[in-house]
């Protein structure tokens, strides 16, 4: 697979605050790559440095093969992109927004397309109406639409779920998948709603205080052999004593607001269960955390 | 691509109801000043002919003419029109900076050089359609309700008389200086704008900076008039005067087609050139490092 982001010991620096930390990966032509972190991770000042918004402290971009600082013009031509709330020219109206936006990308787009694009995100009968008598859902519709207009081979979405409620959220979904699945475009999308990262990306990056977490696949992310364990009991000194005596000890990661958590093959929670019962040591839960939400919450845990 | 983002540049401009206010206000000033002249020119003549009213028959009629007026007019608002030129060019960057639209600018491929020179360019068309918009209302204006004569212009104890037929590119040339200080102001502002992240901060700072120089300007103390007032944009803006001081032979009759002192009009335009040149290098320089956070 061609590689159509590819990130190398990225870092920017503001004053002494290090916003993001010698961060690298690489995105696959069309993937749709998850890119987590709670807010002040570093997710939009990254999107930012690969829109050229900020200029990076140290490490080098690479887009469509080719260096960003030196091909900057050819790579944003063929990129699109929505950078948190995606606020447009008040006083015109989306058609005009959407023209404009299109003659900046070095494209005339005929009205045509351009009603077409605005069907693509449902404002195709707002078409006219000014952008100052929309709400923060139809203009973050209209942002998604701004960003595709000259039809970008690469799309960049900082946090497009912002502001949308349930059904927006559902919308905006299908058409990350719709773009693809159906018109084989490349992704990289940023959020911190993580159940929604779940059900849209093939590839996550979890970044926190500037720096990588974990990248893979988000299949092998959620199922790996290795689990993290949370095993919540009233008798925490007891069972400590028991895990560090018992084959378990190499297991023991951390305790976190009265829960202990182990890392071990799920398959054996049966078998802890059975023993901690056998000690006599009362346990309220002991689960895998396996959704995304848990495992990202068991990253970025202080 | 530049002229594609000349032109959105200005579309943007005329699309906003904010861009005409200025338009509308000049009309309203001139109208005022010429409905006032109408009524109380007389008043207005004498009082820069009282020293002379004694010893010549002052024909106030004669001098109360179009062009006169129109020269009275600009003495009177072309010292406020920055605050307006201001108004636009102020919130060329920090505008699109508060309203979130200037990350989508930037990340566009353009050069932020092309950016910022397109939003210049823009100011520039603006200005000068505020001038002629100025001159289609202060010249013709007055010629159609005071009518032509020979123009007499007072400087200082001093009283110049242009013939009618020498009138017209006069105007034409101060109208193009007019253009070029107001352009130094649009390029001050867009600097100011540059540096800001919301509309107001540019403008007001543009405004002050106008008023700071014109007081020292007009304080006329000898240490300022000898550092700074030489080197002040605000002295070079006053330029356009220049035009309407004419040159006079040995009998005191003034030349037809003659400047009093052209060598300090081209300094004049020199400096403000200059200030024009030195403003956008310094917008250039800061908006290419600029990191945009907004």
């Amino acid at each position: 697979m061609n590689q159509v982001i590819r990130v190398q010991q990225l870092s920017k620096d503001f004053g002494d605050i290090k916003a993001v930390r010698d961060l690298s990966f690489s995105v696959g032509e069309g993937q749709v790559y998850g890119f987590l972190g709670q807010n002040g991770a570093g997710k939009s000042t990254t999107i930012r440095m690969l829109l050229t918004l900020i200029e990076p402290s140290s490490g080098t971009i690479e887009i469509f093969g080719m260096n960003l600082k030196k091909h900057r013009k050819e790579i944003l031509r063929r990129t699109g992109a929505i950078i948190e709330k995606p606020d447009l020219y008040k006083y015109l109206t989306a058609k005009e927004n959407l023209r404009i936006f299109s003659r900046l990308s070095g494209v005339k787009v005929p009205d045509k397309k351009i009603m077409d694009q605005l069907a693509l995100v449902g404002l195709a009968e707002r078409a006219d109406s000014k952008v100052k008598t929309y709400s923060q859902g139809m203009k973050q519709r209209l942002g998604l639409a701004t960003a595709l207009v000259h039809d970008p081979a690469l799309i960049l979405l900082d946090e497009p779920t912002n502001g949308l409620d349930p059904q927006g959220i559902a919308d905006m979904r299908n058409l990350i998948l719709h773009l693809s699945r159906d018109l084989g475009k490349t992704l990289l999308v940023s959020s911190h709603l993580l159940s929604e990262m779940e059900m849209v990306a093939d590839h996550m990056l979890i970044i926190h205080k500037g720096k990588k977490v974990v990248e893979g696949r988000v299949t092998e992310l959620l199922n790996p052999e290795q689990s993290i364990v949370e095993l919540l009991t009233p008798d925490i000194p007891a069972t400590l004593v028991f895990l560090r005596q018992s084959g378990w000890a190499a297991t023991l990661k951390e305790l976190v607001n009265g829960t202990i958590r182990l890392e071990f093959n799920k398959q054996q929670i049966p078998e802890l269960n059975r023993q901690l019962v056998e000690k006599g040591i009362p346990v309220l839960s002991l689960r895998p955390l396996n959704s995304l939400e848990d495992y990202f919450l068991s990253l970025t845990k202080e | 691509m530049f002229i594609e983002l000349l032109k959105i540049e200005l579309y943007k401009i005329f699309k906003r109801p904010r861009t005409f206010i200025a338009f509308g206000a000049i009309a309203v000033i001139i109208l005022l000043v010429q409905f006032a002249l109408k009524v109380n020119g007389k008043d207005f003549v004498q009082f820069y002919t009282d020293s002379q009213a004694d010893t010549f028959d002052i024909p106030y009629e004669k001098i109360l003419n179009g062009y006169f007026v129109c020269v009275a007019v600009l003495h009177m608002i072309l010292i406020h029109v920055p605050l307006l030129v201001a108004l636009i060019a102020g919130d060329m960057i920090s505008g699109e900076a508060s309203l979130g639209t200037l990350r989508l600018l930037a990340g566009k491929p353009v050069t932020r050089t092309q950016l910022l020179m397109a939003k210049f360019s823009a100011s520039t068309v603006y200005v000068t359609l505020l001038l002629a918009w100025m001159a289609l209302f202060a010249l013709l204006g007055s010629l159609l309700i005071f009518g032509t004569e020979d123009l007499v212009v007072f400087k200082e104890t001093d009283l110049h008389i242009i013939k009618a037929g020498d009138v017209i590119w006069r105007f034409f040339a101060a109208f193009v200086f007019a253009a070029l200080a107001l352009t130094t102001i649009a390029a001050m502002a867009l600097m100011f704008s540059v540096f800001s992240e919301n509309s107001l901060g540019p403008i007001v700072a543009t405004v002050c900076v106008v008023i700071v120089f014109t007081i020292v300007q007009q304080l006329r103390v000898p240490v300022f008039e000898e550092t700074v007032n030489p080197w002040s944009f605000t002295t070079h803006m006053l330029g356009w005067k220049g035009f309407f001081y004419v040159e006079k032979n040995a009998e005191g009759a003034t030349i037809t087609g003659s400047i009093e002192n052209p060598a300090a009009l081209l300094r004049s335009g020199l400096i403000l050139t200059g200030y024009i040149a030195l403003f956008l290098g310094i917008s250039i320089r800061s908006f290419n490092k600029k990191d945009i956070l907004s």
